[in-house]
């Protein structure tokens, strides 16, 4: 089952998770990864665009391949756009599984296929100006330890 | 109806809006001709991908957009 969202207002970690786990009573275990804005002494603001035709449906076909590589009850990704502050939350992942390797592995992957290779272009407000980020090399390289 | 060109990332801000509409039937050196300066060699860079309704071309030189089209320009992400 998967519980996939884009959200535009806030996202609050607590409640999604609370009810994704009301709808897996069969598994053995959660893991979660609530990524937040770092707080940075420089960075005021930052604004996170999507492209809905490509952003959506590249986060389903993450879930789908995160189904079809760990036995799981479920996952659920859920991803803001939109302006936030330092220390807001931008992303969550969770998994549900039987056992608590397979929901370990799954939310990692998962999240670090997000970081790397989800429709989302990012900016952040510096000293009153916006500059967009660029790709981070580190980012590719967490991604490549999943390559088969 | 028209091609609708979508800006996503800095190239909005090359091209100075999110949107743009150009005359279709619209291909490669159609769009290149649409985009002047800065915002033609951004396409033109390796780097940066084409979608048509949604879904990304894998050569985007074969670009063929026709009335009511729509054509994202999208560049490198920069992660979630």
């Amino acid at each position: 089952m998967k519980d996939i969202r884009i959200l535009h207002g806030e996202l609050s970690p607590g409640v999604a998770m609370t009810a994704f786990n009301a709808a897996h009573p069969e598994a053995g275990g959660l893991v979660s990864f609530v990524g937040k804005v770092r707080p940075d002494r420089y960075v005021e603001e930052l604004e996170l665009k999507h492209y809905a035709p490509l952003t959506l449906r590249g986060m389903e076909e993450l879930a789908d391949a995160t189904l079809a590589r760990w036995p799981l009850d479920g996952v659920l990704l859920h991803h803001r756009t939109g302006t936030m502050k330092p220390g807001d939350p931008i992303v969550l992942v969770s998994a549900a599984a039987r056992h608590r390797r397979d929901a370990f592995e799954a939310a990692q992957f998962a999240m670090d296929h997000l970081k790397s290779d989800a429709w989302f272009w990012k900016r952040e407000k510096r000293a009153g100006v916006w500059h967009w980020v660029e790709p981070r090399d580190q980012d590719h390289a967490d991604l490549a330890r999943w390559a088969p | 109806m028209a091609v609708t060109l979508v800006f996503l990332g800095k190239l909005a801000d090359l091209a100075g809006a999110s949107e743009k509409s150009v005359p279709g039937p619209l291909d490669w050196s159609g769009l290149l001709e649409a985009l002047p300066g800065p915002l033609g060699e951004a396409a033109r860079g390796e780097k940066v991908k084409l979608a048509l309704n949604g879904t990304v071309l894998a050569d985007k030189t074969a670009l063929a957009a026709s009335d009511g089209d729509e054509v994202a320009l999208l560049p490198p992400v920069s992660g979630g």
